[in-house]
C-alpha cells in the first residue's frame, strides 16, 4: 500500500465503484449502506405512522398487514419508529467518523511531519486514548453530564481518534520520504502544499477503508448505549431504545426486539461488506490476488 | 544419457493468469551429468525459477506442463504421485535457496529445524543431532554443537547460508539445485561459500544445477553452462567455448554486461536496451529480436532453428553457425 | 526477556498514569459537578459545598490528581458516600464475575478461532473456506448486545435451555458455567471472527514465505509444516490482538451483564450511575481501564515469550 500509493483522481472513482459493485459481497453492502441513507433521509415521508404517536387502544400487537413489526406497549408502530432510528444511527455516526478522521488527519499528519519528539508524544496520546474501555469511558462521562447523543458523540469520537491518527502518520512518514516530496521540498514547497496536495489525496483510500469499518462499530455503540439509556432521551426513538422497549417486554412480546435488531445487524453487515469491498479496490496489492 | 542424473526433455510449463495463458518456459532441454555441476544463466523473468519449482514440482497452482517430462535418477518426476515426489525431496534432490535471511523458520532452533529433515531416517535424537553437528562443523560454523540451540536471526546472512548448505547436503542427495546461493551475500563470503561448496561437491559426488546471474561464479565453478532468456534455452554449451565463443547475441550482450568483464574506464555500464517481452503474448520469430543488434526480417517472422555450432555448444539463433556473431 | 519485560512494564505504568489523568481532565472539563449530580436537583449550595469539600472536589485538578494517586497507591479508591465502605471493596467484588465471563468468551472465541482460521487457510479458496469467511465478517459485524438479547429471547426465554438471569450460586462450578454459556456465547462470537480471519490471513502470509518453501524442498510432511511450522508464527498476530480484545470485551461485558442481570463491573457502574453514586462509577471505570492496559501488556510479554526474535531484542 505505501509504495504504491497513487494519487486518485476523479476518474477512478467510477472504477472505484465500478469494482465495488462486481464483488457480491460488495455489491450486497452497498445496496444495504445506499437503503440505510435512504431510510435515514427521508424518514418522515416513508413512515406509515407517526412513531412515537401513542395509541393503547393497539398496543403490544404482533405482526400484521397494517403494523409490519407490530406495536409496543405505547402502541407506537415498531416498524415507524425502526424507520426513524436510522436517523438518529446516521446522526451519530456522521459527526463522529466526520470528527475523528478530521482531529485524525491532523494528529497523524503532525506526528509523521514533526520531530521525534512531538511525534512520540502524538503516539504515547494515541496509546492512551486507546487504553480506555469506550464504553466505561462513555458510562463515566453520562455519570456526569447525563444521557445525551452529545455525550455519545464525544465519547465514540474520543475514542476513534488512534485508529485515523495512526493511519495517517505511517502513510506520512513513507512518504515524507520518497522521491516525490523530497523533490517538491527541494523546490520550496511549503509544508502546509505537500500535506494538502500531496499526502492528504494518498490517505484518503485507507481512510474510507477505514470509516467504512469504523460506522458499524459507532452505530452498534450508540444503539448499546441507548439500549443502556445512556444515549436518546425517550420518546425519540434509537435502534438501541427500540431494543431496550423489547428487552422489558421480552417475556410478552418477542416481536419488538426481532424489529429493533434486525437494522441494526443488517446496517452494520452492510457497513462491513462495503468496507472489506473497499479496502480490495483501494489496496491493489489485494486486488486479483484472492 | 544414461549418464544423466537429471533429464529435462522438451519441457513447457504454462501459468493460467486473468491475463491470458503466460508461457513462462517453452520446449526447454537441459541435462545433468552425473557428479557434474552445470550453470543456468539469464537476467530476473527468464523462467529460472520456473525451472526448479518444476524440478522439485512444487509449481504454483496455476501452472501447468504443457509439453515434455523430467526424468531424475531413471524416473519421470511428473509421473510420481504426490507423496512418491515427497519422498525424493530432501533426500536425492536437495536445494539452496537465493535469501538466506527467509531460507529457516524464525520461531525454531536451527537445531529443530536440522533434525526435523531427518524425519525419515530411523535414528535416535543424539544421532540426529551428532549428524547435524557434524554437518555445520564441514561448513564451517565455529562450535556448532551450542549453536544447534539458537534461532535463525542470531546467525549472519553467511552463517545462515552455510547453515541451508548444510541442510541440503545433509542427506548425501544425487542432485543439489542452487538458486542463486550467493547474490544475497557479498563478494568475500560468496568466494568462500563457493570454494566450501566445491569441497563438498567433491566429496559426496553429487550433480549441482547451479543458477545465477553471476557469470564469474559460473565460470569458476561449472563445467556447462546453460544461458536462458525469456523462458528458452537460447544458448547451451561448456563454459570454456560458451564464454569465448558466444553464438547468441544475447550470450554475447551479457558478457559485455558483467562488471567483471569490463576492462576500460567507462563511463556508463552498458546494458540490453528494451525489456523481456510480455510471455502472454510472445512475438512470432524471435524472442530476442526486439532488443537484437543484429536482428534481420526473417527473426520477426520465422523462428530460429537450435543449432548445433559444434561438438557441446548449441545456439538458438538464424546466424548461429552461419558466420561469428560479432 | 528481562530488558524487554521491564521496558513494556514501564511504558504501561506511564499508559497507565496517563490515562488516569486524562480521564481526570476530560472529567473536569466537562461541565457537571460531582457533587451537584450525587444529591439531585433539591440539594442547598450548603450541602453541595460540604460534599465537594468530603470529596476534595474544592482542591485545585492538579491537587486532585496527586491526591488521587496518592491514594490508588495504596489501595484506596476513596469511599462509596452511600453505604460507606471503600470503594475499592465495592469493586473488587465485582470484578471475578466480570473477568470470569471475560476470560471465558477469550478462551472458547480464541480456540474456535484460530481452528477456523487454520482450517479456511489450509482450504483456500474453497467452499468451504468462502462459507467461513462470510460467516466470519457477519459474526465481526453483529453488535455483542443484540446477539446477547437474541439469545436470550431464544436459549433462555423461548427453549429455556440456559438460565435467563445472575450468575450462578456461589461455590456451584457446574452451575456458574451453567449461567456462563450464553453471556460467554454472546460477547465471544464477534471474535471468532476476528480471529478466525486474523488467522487465515498470517496463515496464507507465512505459508508463502520462504521458510515454508525451504520445509517443503526438504520434504516435511504438509501437515507438518502447517500446524508446527506455519501455525507457531500465525499465531503470535492473534496474542496481540487478545490483548487488545480486552478492550473490547469489558466493553461488550457491559451489555451482557445488564442483558443477563449478572453481577459483575458493568453492571455496578449502570446501577451506580442510576443512584448518582459518582465515586463507585469513577472506580470501576479506572479498575478496567488499568484492567485494560495490563491485559495488553501482558500479551505483548507472551508474545516476545513466544517469539525468539522480539525475546531477544536489545
Amino acid at each position: 500500500m505505501t509504495d504504491t500509493a497513487i494519487v486518485k483522481t476523479r476518474g477512478e472513482f467510477a472504477d472505484v465503484i465500478y469494482h465495488l459493485v462486481r464483488d457480491p459481497l460488495g455489491c450486497t453492502g452497498f445496496v444495504i449502506v445506499l437503503a440505510f441513507v435512504f431510510a435515514a433521509l427521508f424518514a418522515d415521508f416513508i413512515v406509515p405512522y407517526d412513531p412515537i404517536a401513542l395509541n393503547i387502544k393497539e398496543r403490544l400487537q404482533g405482526p400484521s398487514l397494517s403494523h409490519l413489526m407490530g406495536t409496543d406497549q405505547l402502541g407506537r408502530d415498531t416498524f415507524s419508529r425502526v424507520l426513524m432510528g436510522s436517523r438518529v444511527a446516521l446522526q451519530v455516526a456522521l459527526p463522529t467518523i466526520g470528527g475523528a478522521m478530521f482531529i485524525g488527519i491532523l494528529l497523524g499528519m503532525i506526528a509523521g511531519f514533526g520531530s521525534r519528539t512531538v511525534d512520540n508524544a502524538i503516539i504515547l496520546f494515541f496509546d492512551t486514548i486507546r487504553s480506555f474501555p469506550t464504553v466505561m469511558f462513555a458510562l463515566a462521562v453520562v455519570a456526569l453530564v447525563g444521557p445525551s447523543l452529545k455525550t455519545v458523540i464525544f465519547v465514540i469520537m474520543m475514542t476513534s481518534i488512534p485508529t485515523y491518527g495512526r493511519v495517517v502518520r505511517t502513510q506520512t512518514l513513507s512518504l515524507r520520504n520518497s522521491e516525490f516530496i523530497l523533490a517538491e521540498r527541494s523546490l520550496g514547497a511549503s509544508v502546509a502544499r505537500i500535506l494538502g496536495v500531496h499526502i492528504l489525496p494518498n490517505v484518503m483510500g485507507p481512510l474510507a477503508v477505514l470509516a467504512a469499518m469504523d460506522i458499524p462499530t459507532v452505530v452498534g455503540l450508540e444503539a448499546g448505549l441507548s439500549f443502556l439509556g445512556m444515549g436518546v432521551k425517550p420518546p425519540t426513538p434509537s435502534w438501541g431504545s427500540i431494543l431496550n422497549d423489547g428487552y422489558t417486554l421480552i417475556r410478552n412480546t418477542p416481536w419488538i426486539i426481532v424489529a429493533g435488531g434486525i437494522p441494526l445487524i443488517l446496517t452494520t453487515l452492510g457497513f462491513t461488506f462495503l468496507g472489506e469491498a473497499l479496502r480490495d479496490v483501494v489496496d491493489p496489492k489485494l486486488r486479483g490476488q484472492k | 544419457m544414461e549418464n544423466d542424473i537429471l533429464n529435462i526433455r522438451d519441457m513447457s510449463i504454462h501459468y493460467s493468469t486473468p491475463r491470458g495463458t503466460l508461457k513462462a518456459l517453452r520446449h526447454v532441454n537441459v541435462s545433468v551429468p552425473k557428479g557434474k555441476i552445470i550453470g543456468v544463466v539469464g537476467e530476473s523473468g527468464c523462467g529460472k525459477s520456473t525451472l526448479i519449482s518444476a524440478i522439485i514440482r512444487l509449481l504454483a497452482p496455476n501452472a501447468n506442463l504443457a509439453s515434455g517430462a523430467i526424468t531424475f535418477d531413471g524416473k519421470d518426476l511428473f509421473g510420481l504421485s504426490e507423496d512418491e515426489m515427497r519422498g525424493l525431496r530432501g533426500t536425492d534432490i536437495s536445494m539452496v535457496f537465493q535469501d538466506p535471511m527467509q531460507t529457516h523458520n524464525p520461531v525454531l532452533t536451527i537445531g529443530r529445524q536440522m533434525t526435523d529433515i531427518q524425519y525419515r531416517d530411523d535414528m535416535t535424537m543424539e544421532q540426529k543431532t551428532k549428524r547435524a553437528v557434524d554437518m555445520l562443523t564441514q561448513v564451517g560454523i565455529p562450535d556448532p554443537a551450542a549453536r544447534l540451540n539458537q534461532f535463525p536471526h542470531e546467525f549472519s546472512g553467511g552463517m545462515r547460508q552455510r547453515i541451508a548448505i548444510a541442510m541440503a547436503l545433509m542427506a548425501r542427495p544425487k542432485l543439489l539445485i542452487a538458486d542463486e546461493p550467493t547474490t544475497a551475500l557479498d563478494a568475500t563470503l560468496e568466494v568462500q561459500i563457493i570454494k566450501r561448496l566445491e569441497e563438498l561437491q567433491a566429496d559426496i559426488g553429487c550433480s549441482i544445477l547451479f543458477i545465477s546471474h553471476h557469470l564469474g561464479v559460473i565460470a569458476e565453478l561449472c563445467e556447462e553452462v546453460v544461458v536462458m532468456y525469456a523462458g528458452e534455452v537460447v544458448e547451451q554449451g561448456s563454459v570454456r567455448e560458451v564464454f569465448h565463443s558466444p553464438q547468441h547475441p544475447y550470450t554475447k550482450a551479457l558478457l559485455e554486461c558483467d562488471p567483471g568483464h569490463i576492462k576500460e574506464k567507462t563511463r556508463n555500464l552498458p546494458t540490453i536496451p528494451g525489456e523481456i517481452p510480455d510471455l502472454v503474448n510472445i512475438p512470432a520469430g524471435c524472442a530476442f529480436a526486439p532488443r537484437c543488434p543484429r536482428v534481420f526480417d526473417a527473426c520477426h517472422t520465422q523462428r530460429p532453428e537450435w543449432t548445433r555450432i559444434k561438438e557441446g555448444q548449441h545456439a538458438l539463433c538464424h546466424l548461429a553457425g552461419k558466420e561469428a556473431v560479432q | 526477556m528481562l530488558k524487554f519485560a521491564t521496558k513494556r512494564i514501564g511504558l504501561a505504568l506511564v499508559i497507565a498514569a496517563l490515562s488516569v489523568t486524562l480521564l481526570f481532565i476530560i472529567i473536569h472539563l466537562i461541565p457537571g459537578d460531582p457533587a451537584r449530580t450525587m444529591l439531585g436537583p433539591r440539594a442547598t449550595a450548603e450541602m453541595i459545598a460540604d460534599l465537594q469539600a468530603r470529596m476534595g472536589l474544592d482542591k485545585t485538578l492538579v491537587e486532585q490528581i496527586l491526591i488521587f494517586f496518592g491514594n490508588m497507591l495504596r489501595g484506596d479508591l476513596g469511599m462509596d458516600i452511600f453505604s460507606n465502605r471503600p470503594v475499592a471493596t465495592i469493586v473488587f467484588e465485582q470484578l471475578p464475575h466480570t473477568l470470569a465471563l471475560i476470560l471465558s468468551a477469550i478462551a472458547w472465541s480464541a480456540t474456535l478461532g484460530i481452528f477456523l482460521g487454520c482450517f479456511s487457510a489450509v482450504r483456500r479458496n474453497s467452499l468451504a473456506d468462502r462459507i467461513t469467511g462470510v460467516l466470519a465478517v457477519s459474526f465481526i459485524a453483529a453488535p455483542a448486545f443484540v446477539i446477547a438479547l437474541y439469545s436470550l429471547l431464544l436459549f433462555a426465554v423461548k427453549l429455556k435451555w440456559f438460565p435467563a438471569i445472575g450468575a450462578g450460586e456461589p461455590g456451584d462450578i457446574g452451575d456458574i458455567i451453567w449461567h456462563l454459556v450464553l453471556p460467554s456465547f454472546a460477547i465471544g462470537l464477534s471474535w471468532v471472527g476476528y480471529i478466525a480471519r486474523l488467522v487465515r490471513a498470517s496463515m496464507l502470509e507465512i505459508m508463502g514465505e520462504g521458510h515454508v518453501r525451504t520445509a517443503r524442498a526438504f520434504g516435511l510432511p504438509e501437515n507438518w509444516i502447517t500446524y508446527r511450522y506455519a501455525l507457531k508464527l500465525a499465531i503470535l498476530p492473534t496474542v496481540t490482538v487478545i490483548g487488545v480484545g480486552m478492550g473490547f470485551l469489558l466493553s461488550a461485558a457491559v451489555f451482557a451483564e445488564i442483558v443477563f442481570s449478572r453481577p459483575g463491573l458493568g453492571k455496578l457502574v449502570i446501577d451506580s450511575i442510576t443512584t448518582r453514586n459518582y465515586p463507585v462509577v469513577m472506580g470501576s471505570v479506572l479498575v478496567s481501564t488499568i484492567l485494560f492496559v495490563a491485559s495488553t501488556t501482558l500479551s505483548d510479554i507472551v508474545n516476545a515469550i513466544l517469539d525468539p526474535r522480539i525475546r531477544q531484542a536489545k
